[in-house]
């Protein structure tokens, strides 16, 4: 990393100033995860935010290259691992279309309900860690409690609770448990009645709201330029999201309205995170009773070879759009694999909203972006 | 006057949270949601479907049912199964055989992505439940599956 | 010969001795108490995150503070290479020795007062604002930047705040004409002063509560060690003996802003309508009692609130905690000249 030269400034009442670096990471408790800021800072005020990136650098997309495409499913996983059904998703559906093969109804059902508790699973976390980053420890346990109720359904559906893997190249690796609808009934009453409690606890709060009002504003322009998605897109008014504009699985079959904020401050993402979660209550009510019998998967080849081409597939994960795009030669490893993670474009932006606002400012922001830091590091 | 109704508002907020983390105070007696954890080990049972560690159940003759296709080390995706095969005269056929000598399993370095188990088409090895996998030396991940002396169970072919 | 008794004789006649064992008393009784509210403060934490709280060591883990004390005791003191050896050493001993100082003004019970002081409230005032002397020692000396940035913070919410702890003590002593803390004592058998000043006085406790809060460095304003922007603030680098020191100090200054609360607001060792008069000693737990119902409550508000943002912090005190105090000073002088408190 070049240091810059730091000039002392004479400010106009005559003190003299000094900018001075401050790293910030890679292991610090407001980066959640192994993500390194270095900061230009004049007192409080920040002048300039470096991400500095590589500290958990796996190399998933090469690995990509040397694996059968069933196997790289499993590698997804360990990109947003918050998001890692939908992730899975993702390159199912991307191998699918590739194989031009039609999944039964039922998977395509349960693929959106797992996909949308996925995403509520990870607002609920970043619900308390963002509580968490802005002094009020207590919210962290309300949220943990919620998404210990998915959890359990992942589990027991699954197998895991964060790294599923679940969902195959034409279809689901099993059936869902028995208990798998009657859990998910129990959850949405149960979550109704909490995320009322969030809004007591954190939403209307003052202090929260002075934290977060106005800090970190991001306009619409900006975002589509630094190629924002997802909730932090859609917070500068910015309609993108993939699951209305190409829907895939079953959310073609589901009415929900996209959130869609304009002031593009940290408040404004977190209002469209936790409307998000409410919508995607709605898109489970509706498929939970109307699961269609059906097989879980159709047969494959044990050995997958794509046709030679370029395929692309781009899902909603609970970041924003999370994209495959797989280049094959017809052989039963892709040729090369390219994923655009939400998590990288959404941090890109961060010194365009970080600089000017105080410390404090920037971990709420930084929150609000929502990063997962091996989303961003492949 | 904005002053004032900012403090009043202000303070109604803060009251507003108060409120809500006093009532868990009050209830904190039945709403831990925390698990004691060794303490609750006789209780605490895992999802049927919880991938802890790929076993190979043997029956009460000392017999699996892995042919030794060897399907499951090719869908691993990191290596984690080798199987070292050979071929046996079958005593009632007369023809020769492939028969597992080890299906060795690291532990170590497994995923839990459950392929394998999944791609075992004689539903040889299955996910067991246990989680406790801590041990002190890493070469004690390493598992030879099948147990010693056992063989296929007849009528399994490949 | 003779020399050496007669000093031994000015010794026991002046009576340093006394001195040094009430001291010594003190001294354990309050470190003592002080751990004791770190187990309060986890256990009431974990009771507001639906969680348990130490259960471990120990009966439901009331030894799991003193397992903590002997694990910080004996640890090696760390510290970065090129910190001012003095000042890094010298920091810790201020702000405890400050906030043990502090104690000995607390009347108790009506005996039991290890120094009556005719000035209480302003030594109380006088000795919290030195605490932040080691804070800003501490952070400056260390040579890290998250501690120094935690230290300037302190250094400038303590001393806006103090302005608040000062103007909303003032306020009441405006009632009682006295800032000795018997004396103040004395003044409440008609009534507790916070029923006495009515509406002034609520407004001086709820300003005093806030700014004391921020005295303390606790959540929300705990802008000093604020660890997920700072890491640990001011005491980063601190490690063992030195670390418990600050985080020692930390807790019986909860504990002491409680006590002035409870002493200026609340009747002190009073009990209410007098029902135990007749027992002295009672005293001592009223007095009790009612601290920790105040430190509950600052228990309660760092469990809630967010934190906020340093300029933020400014504001409050300087656009509303001052102004609203200085308003709330002139109506309760007023109140006292038109003879409109509330007498039992
Ligand atoms: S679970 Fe996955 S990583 Fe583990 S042995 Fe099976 S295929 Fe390999
Ligand atoms: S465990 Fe199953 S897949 Fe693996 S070699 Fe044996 S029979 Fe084949």
């Amino acid at each position: 990393m070049e240091t810059a030269t730091l000039e002392p400034t004479i400010t106009k009442k005559g003190f003299k100033s000094e900018e001075y670096f401050i790293n910030m990471g890679p292991q610090h408790p407001a980066t959640h995860g192994v993500l390194r800021l270095l900061l230009t800072i004049d007192g409080e005020v920040i002048k300039k935010v470096e991400p500095d990136l590589g500290y958990i650098h796996r190399s998933i997309e090469k690995m990509c290259e040397s694996n059968s495409y069933q196997q790289i499913v499993h590698l997804t996983d360990r990109l947003d691992y918050l998001s890692s059904h939908i992730n899975n998703e993702a390159v199912c559906l991307c191998v699918e279309n590739a194989l031009e093969l039609e999944v039964p109804e039922r998977v395509k059902v349960i693929r959106t309900i797992l996909g949308e508790l996925t995403r509520i699973a990870s607002h609920t976390l970043w619900w308390g860690v963002l509580g968490m980053d802005v002094g009020a420890l207590t919210s962290y346990f309300y949220g943990f409690r919620d998404r210990e109720m998915i959890n359990d359904i992942f589990e027991e559906t699954c197998g895991a609770r964060l790294t599923m893997n679940y969902n195959i190249p034409g279809g689901l690796m099993e059936d869902i448990h028995p208990n798998f609808v009657k859990r998910v009934k129990e959850f949405i009453p149960h979550f109704r009645s909490k995320l009322p409690e969030y809004d007591r606890l954190l939403t209307g709060n003052i202090i929260f709201q002075k934290r977060t009002k106005g800090v970190g504003v991001l306009t619409k322009e900006d975002a589509i330029n630094f190629g924002a998605s997802g909730p932090v897109a859609r917070a500068s008014g910015h309609s993108c999201d993939v699951r209305k504009y190409h829907p895939y699985s079953a959310l073609d079959k589901v009415n929900f309205t996209e959130i869609l904020d304009t002031a593009g401050d940290s408040f404004a993402r977190y209002r469209v995170r936790i409307a998000e979660m409410w919508e995607s209550l709605d898109i489970i009510e509706q498929l939970i009773d109307n699961i269609p019998d059906g097989d879980h998967k159709v047969a494959t080849n044990a050995v997958i070879k794509l046709p030679k081409g370029d395929f692309y597939q781009k899902v909603e994960t609970a970041r924003g759009e999370f994209g495959v795009y797989i280049i094959s030669t017809g052989t039963k490893n892709p040729y090369r694999v390219k994923f655009r993670s939400p998590g990288l474009s959404n941090l890109s932006l961060l010194n365009h909203i970080a600089v000017g606002g105080k410390i404090g400012d920037l971990v709420a922001t930084m929150a609000t972006i929502d990063i997962v830091v091996p989303d961003i590091d492949r | 006057m904005g002053y004032f109704s900012n403090i009043y508002h202000g303070i109604g907020t803060l009251l507003t949270g108060m409120r809500v983390t006093g009532k868990y105070f009050l209830n904190a007696r039945k709403g831990a949601i925390t698990q004691q954890y060794p303490d609750n080990r006789d209780t605490l049972k895992m999802f049927e479907r919880f991938r802890g560690e790929v076993v190979m159940p043997h029956d009460e003759n000392n017999e699996h049912s892995c042919t030794g296709c060897q399907k499951c080390e090719l869908a691993c995706p990191n290596g984690s199964i080798e199987i070292i095969w050979d071929r046996v005269i079958d005593p009632e056929t007369g023809k020769k055989k492939k028969a597992i000598d080890q299906h060795i399993y690291h532990f170590g370095m497994c995923t839990q992505c459950g392929l394998c188990v999944d791609a075992c088409p004689s539903d040889a090895i299955k996910w067991a439940q246990n989680f406790e996998n801590s041990v002190y030396d890493r070469t004690q991940l390493t598992r030879i599956l099948n147990k010693p002396g056992s063989k296929v169970r007849a009528g399994v072919e490949e | 010969m003779n020399s050496i008794s007669n000093i031994i004789d000015w010794f026991i006649n002046t009576g340093v001795l006394n001195m040094a064992m009430i001291a010594l008393i003190y001294l354990t009784v309050f470190a003592v108490l002080g751990l004791f509210l770190v187990l309060l403060e986890r256990k009431v934490a974990a009771w507001f995150q639906l969680r348990i709280g130490p259960n471990r060591v120990g009966y439901l883990g009331l030894f799991q503070t003193i397992a903590d004390a002997l694990k910080l005791v004996s640890k090696e003191l760390t510290g970065t290479v090129k910190a001012d050896k003095f000042l890094y050493n010298l920091a810790p001993y201020f702000v405890i020795v400050t906030s043990l100082m502090a104690l000995a003004v607390f009347p108790f019970t009506k005996d039991l007062q290890a120094f009556d002081i005719n000035i209480g409230i302003f030594f109380l005032i006088a000795i919290s604002s030195i605490g932040v002397i080691g804070i800003l020692l501490g952070g400056w000396s260390s040579n890290n930047k998250f501690a120094l940035i935690g230290a300037m913070r302190s250094g400038v919410q303590t001393v806006s705040y103090e302005l608040s702890v000062g103007l909303s003590l003032l306020t009441m002593v405006i009632l009682t004409g006295s800032l000795q803390l018997s004396e103040i004592i004395e003044v409440q058998k008609s009534g507790w002063l916070i029923v006495q000043g009515h509406i002034p006085a609520i407004i001086a406790f709820m300003i005093y509560m806030i700014s004391g809060t921020a005295e303390t460095n606790r959540a929300p304003f705990d802008m000093v060690e604020a660890e997920s922007e700072l890491g640990a603030g001011y005491h980063t680098e601190y490690s063992g003996m030195k670390f418990a020191y600050f985080f020692l100090a930390e807790f019986i200054n909860m504990f002491i802003i409680a006590a002035i609360a409870t002493t200026i607001f609340f009747g002190g060792w009073l009990s209410p309508f007098g029902i135990t008069d007749s027992l002295p000693w009672m005293g001592l737990l009223w007095f009790l009692a009612k601290t920790f119902v105040l430190v509950f409550l600052m228990m309660w508000f760092r469990w809630t609130f967010p934190r906020l943002r340093v300029d933020q912090l400014l504001t409050l005190e300087w656009k509303y905690l001052l102004p609203i105090n200085l308003v709330n000073l002139v109506l309760m002088a007023v109140i006292v000249w038109l003879n409109l408190t509330i007498q039992i």
